[in-house]
Order: C-alpha cells, then sequence, then structure tokens
C-alpha cells in the first residue's frame, strides 16, 4: 500500500511527462523529462543508454526527485507535485531488463508497441535501465498554484 | 542556441520547474510562473522558497498528448543559474542553458548524436562486471542490416535481364543463371559491407547525423551491433565467394571478355570507396554505379548465356545504369553536409541545388528515351516499350526531391519511390523480353 496521498497518485497514474531532477558531477540539480510510471508503491522510469548521463548520477548519487506540474500532460488534472525519493539503476541486462515495465509504459503510451517492432532502427534506443524510486517525501499544490504554500507528507 | 532565441522561446511555454539541492542532499522542485523580458528571466514568487546561495536548474517541457497513440511535440529548455531576489520574486543570473525540441532536431538525429554516450556507459558497465555489454539484435536483422540485403534488387535486376536478352537472342542456362545470380550478389555483398567499412574508417559515416534506411550506410559499425572487423571478414567473405563463382563461370564459358567484365567489375566495386582510388570521393561514384549495376552486370550475365559480346544488352543496360546512379545520386542528397566534410564530393556536394533537381530530370527522361530509341532503331524489342509504363514514378520523385531536399526524413519517401522507379523500370524491361521470347 502506497502511503502517497490519492492526489499524488492520481497525478503518477495518468501523467504523461514527469521531470525527474538528480543531483550531477558539480552537486548541481539536473532535470530530465521521463514518463512516470506507477505500480501502487514505487516510482519507475527508463532510459536509453543513448541518454544515460543521468543514469551515472543516480550511481553517484541516489538521491532523486520527480515533479508532475503540467495540466495539459496530466488529462486536466489541477494539482502540482513534487516527490523525493531514493533510485536505484535497474539494468541487469540493458537489452531485455527494461521490460518488466512494459506493461505500465504500454498503458500511456500505447505506440511504444509500434517502436518496438521498428527496434533494428534504432537498437541502441531499446538498450535500457529501468530508474526505480522509492518515495520519502512529497510536496502538492491541490490547486496547482504554486504562489500558495505547498503541502507536505513523509514516508513513515 | 544563444541565449536571446533560447529566452524567446522559452516565453512560449505556460511554465517551468525550478529546482534546488536541498539540505538533506535531495532535490527540491517547485512549479512557478515566469517571465522574460530581453535577456532577462524573472521567476514569480513561489510558496516554496526557492534558495539564493546555490545553483538553480530552471526547466521548461512540453509534450502534446495524443490518445491512443502517446504523445508528440517534445521539446524542452534546462537552464543553470543563480537567483537574485526582486520585488515578486527572482531575477535568475543564467549560467548555461541546452534544450532539445524535436521539430529542430528530429528524434532519429537526436538518436545518432548521442551514440557517443551510449558507447561510454556500455563500455563503463563492461568493465565494471568484467564482461562485454554491447547492444544487440537478432542474428537475422543482423545480417539483413550489415549487408543491406534488400539493396541486391541492384544486382538481381540487370543479370535478369542480361540472361532475358540472351534467351531472346536463344541461348538460356539454368543453372549458369543461378550461378551468375549468386556470383553477382556475393560480390554486390561483398561491396555493400566494404563500403561501410572505408565509410567508417574515413569517418564519412560518423560524421552523418541524419541517415535513413537509404543513406548513411548501414550503421551497424557506430551503433556497435558489429565490429569494424567482423564487417571486413564478411565482405572478404562476399568476395572470395563471388570470386570463385566467377572463376568458375569463366571456365565454363571459355570466354576471356567474361574475365575481363569480372575483373574490371570487382575492381571498380573495391575501387568504389577503397583509397587509393576512392571513386565516390572524386564524384565518380554515379559513373561506377551505373557502369557496374548496368552495362558490366548485364553484358556479363548475357556472355555467360552465349559466350560472346553484343550490342543489345549494351543498349539494354543503359535505362538500368541511368536509374540505379539515379538511386545513388539521389541518396546522396541528405547526406550532403557528411559528405562534404570528409571531403566526399559526390554531385549533389558539387552541384547546386536547382542543377541537381534539374539533372535528376534529364537523366531519367533520357533513359526512357532510350528504350524508344533503341526500338525505333531496331536494336531492342518492341516489347520492351512497357518499360516507359514507369516514366511517372520518374515525375513524381523529381516532384518529391523539388520539395523535400532539405529535409532528409521527408526525402526517405522519395527515395523508397526511386528505388521502385529503378526496378519498375528493370522488371518491366524484363518482361518486354520475355514477352518478345514468348509471342
Amino acid at each position: 500500500m502506497s502511503w502517497l496521498p490519492d492526489v499524488v497518485e492520481d497525478l503518477l497514474k495518468r501523467a504523461l511527462v514527469a521531470e525527474l531532477a538528480v543531483v550531477n558531477h558539480r552537486g548541481e540539480p539536473s532535470m530530465h523529462p521521463l514518463i512516470p510510471l506507477w505500480d501502487g508503491e514505487k516510482i519507475y522510469l527508463t532510459s536509453s543508454v543513448l541518454f544515460s548521463r543521468k543514469l551515472e548520477h543516480i550511481k553517484a548519487n541516489p538521491k532523486v526527485a520527480i515533479s508532475i506540474t503540467d495540466p495539459i500532460a496530466t488529462d486536466s488534472l489541477k494539482a502540482r507535485c513534487s516527490i523525493q525519493g531514493d533510485a536505484r539503476v535497474v539494468e541487469d541486462d540493458p537489452h531485455t531488463t527494461w521490460e518488466k515495465v512494459l506493461p505500465l509504459w504500454r498503458a500511456k503510451e500505447p505506440a511504444i508497441d509500434f517502436f518496438i517492432s521498428k527496434r533494428f532502427a534504432f537498437p541502441l534506443f531499446f538498450e535500457r535501465s529501468i530508474i526505480e524510486i522509492t518515495p520519502r517525501k512529497v510536496t502538492w499544490w491541490e490547486d496547482g498554484n504554486p504562489a500558495r504554500e505547498p503541502a507536505m507528507a513523509e514516508a513513515a | 542556441m544563444e541565449r536571446r532565441k533560447m529566452l524567446q522561446r522559452l516565453s512560449t511555454y505556460a511554465h517551468v520547474v525550478v529546482s534546488w539541492v536541498d539540505d538533506d542532499g535531495y532535490p527540491a522542485q517547485t512549479p512557478a510562473d515566469f517571465m522574460v523580458e530581453g535577456e532577462e528571466l524573472r521567476i514569480h514568487q513561489t510558496g516554496l522558497a526557492i534558495p539564493t546561495d546555490r545553483t538553480l536548474n530552471i526547466i521548461a517541457s512540453h509534450i502534446r498528448p495524443q490518445p491512443g497513440y502517446g504523445y508528440d511535440q517534445r521539446r524542452y529548455i534546462s537552464i543553470w543559474g543563480r537567483g537574485e531576489a526582486v520585488e515578486d520574486g527572482m531575477r535568475i543570473a543564467i549560467e548555461r542553458h541546452w534544450g532539445w525540441d524535436e521539430d529542430i532536431t528530429p528524434f532519429p538525429e537526436y538518436v545518432e548524436r548521442s551514440n557517443p554516450q551510449a558507447h561510454r556507459y556500455l563500455a563503463e558497465l563492461s568493465a565494471q562486471r568484467g564482461v562485454g555489454i554491447k547492444p544487440r539484435l537478432s542474428p537475422i536483422w543482423t545480417f539483413l542490416l550489415a549487408t543491406r540485403l534488400p539493396f541486391l534488387t541492384a544486382t538481381i535486376i540487370p543479370i535478369l535481364l542480361g540472361i532475358a536478352v540472351a534467351g531472346h537472342a536463344g541461348e538460356f542456362n539454368l543453372w549458369l543463371a543461378f550461378v551468375t545470380v549468386l556470383a553477382g550478389a556475393s560480390i554486390h555483398i561483398g561491396l555493400n559491407v566494404a563500403n561501410d567499412v572505408f565509410d567508417a574508417l574515413s569517418g564519412a559515416d560518423e560524421a552523418n547525423y541524419r541517415p535513413t534506411q537509404y543513406s548513411g550506410g548501414s550503421r551497424v559499425i557506430q551503433r556497435g551491433i558489429v565490429p569494424l572487423a567482423r564487417m571486413i571478414a564478411i565482405s572478404t567473405a562476399g568476395y572470395i565467394v563471388g570470386g570463385a563463382l566467377g572463376v568458375y563461370l569463366v571456365l565454363e564459358t571459355g570466354s576471356a571478355e567474361l574475365l575481363a567484365i569480372g575483373v574490371l567489375g570487382v575492381l571498380l566495386s573495391v575501387f568504389y570507396t577503397a583509397p587509393p582510388l576512392r571513386l565516390v570521393h572524386r564524384g565518380l561514384g554515379e559513373l561506377t554505379t551505373a557502369i557496374g549495376f548496368g552495362p558490366m552486370m548485364v553484358l556479363g550475365a548475357y556472355v555467360v548465356q552465349t559466350g560472346e559480346l553484343a550490342w543489345e544488352p549494351f543498349v539494354a543496360s543503359i535505362p538500368v545504369a541511368i536509374l540505379i546512379a539515379l538511386v545513388l545520386y539521389v541518396n546522396e542528397i541528405p547526406d550532403r553536409p557528411s559528405d562534404a566534410s570528409v571531403g566526399k564530393r559526390t554531385l549533389p556536394v558539387r552541384l547546386s541545388r536547382e542543377t541537381v533537381i534539374a539533372g535528376f530530370l534529364v537523366a531519367s527522361i533520357a533513359a526512357f528515351a532510350t528504350v524508344a530509341v533503341g526500338v525505333i532503331a531496331g536494336l531492342l524489342p518492341a516489347g520492351t516499350l512497357i518499360s516507359l509504363a514507369a516514366l511517372p514514378l520518374a515525375f513524381q520523385v523529381h516532384a518529391g526531391i523539388r520539395k523535400h531536399y532539405e529535409s532528409p526524413y521527408e526525402l526517405m519517401a522519395v527515395m523508397g519511390r526511386n528505388v521502385q522507379l529503378h526496378m519498375a523500370t528493370g522488371t518491366l524491361l524484363f518482361v518486354g523480353y520475355l514477352l518478345a521470347i514468348v509471342l
């Protein structure tokens, strides 16, 4: 069972894009737009080895955050949130391990099956790693207004 | 992208997300409204206080949901800098920025430009685990891609045409016809792979960030699917098998002309990209291709069947020679920047846009005119006039080149239609000869 507020779970279930923030080698934040996947307990993102600097940063520092802020990408949900958590890169076999989260990915981006059928054209794009995030603290803006003070909750 | 232009683009986004590293060492984030004035970025007051004593990352991200598909119109701008408190918010002193817009850098190009990062990451992973971790494709796809097998139509069509011309002259040996196709296909595989090897060594394919399925090589070396050494082995094997079958055909026919055609064909295919001649680098690639996949293939196949040279197969080969050269010519259009950067002076590199487009039209009409003149002169059977049915394809390709000259990915469909032009014309010439044999 998730401790995340329902409003945040709804955002995770519907969002087509989120901003993953990692801490880079300079100790600065670095954000990357990705599709967030949610299984009711952990947040999953996948990254191709083509765009793997974020994976290198996570391996060096697993403290991350992920924000969902775009009402256009959340089917008009007004709320916005940011979730801090601890990330783990899962890449036992970059060729196949990421397929574990394919059902969650497919639900948000049905076209992924078409792209997988063209895997021969983008072989490196489909060498991927899973970023698994365990949430620890969430900040949210119920009405989506960033000028208001957000609500906060932390994992027990 | 220069800062002013970046900020102009940023002003089209609805909001930004601001991130900083909090006192617990985690990235903190808040959505924010913002304003761009000239070269200044201001973040409006947020409910979550944004610190001014550390580096901020500010990102604006855009997608357009497409229900039942996913989304498109992906673009984002990422900015690093520090904030200075001002009335109603903060002003950002921008240090650096970065971004991607799929309308400016199409996704396939973005992927190609990121190849080095992928290789570096996989190399580090391999070093950590003590085993090589490489990108993979199925053996069938790897073979199809590495050899560019579908392009073998360029060999099969002229060989079948040469066999048909010989059949029209009353000569046909099925076994020798089969061996001829096999020999031609083997040499063609050797050539395709050698082309990739030499383009990898010269850096031409590496420099090409906009490859398509028709241009820029097979990419198996650049993507780490097949190592260079294995490509050299495949190419060598293709030439050895093709050469051995060629020797067999020469011995069977006892034809010195066939030996000359075979040797010249292999030399042309090797020195197409290989130093010291590197014919394609000198603007002779189109001519080499025309000779190799036109008269040499048609005459070679004809000589295997008849044991002698003749004018008829030479005339019949001219349309397919011109059209296969035009396949290369059009495929070279999107490769212009990368070819020019490594000194590969192809015709589209040397000539102006208008000359290239006009050149296509003149050459393709000349191909069909050859058939008409050949029939009128009594050198080709009347049935070959059926090939004129493919002429509308030439006009479609011409219009497509004019429309998409500067757009590699839009040009892909035109390149495909151009391949069809060669295949359709060659096949119809073959059918024309079959009609002449049967009727």
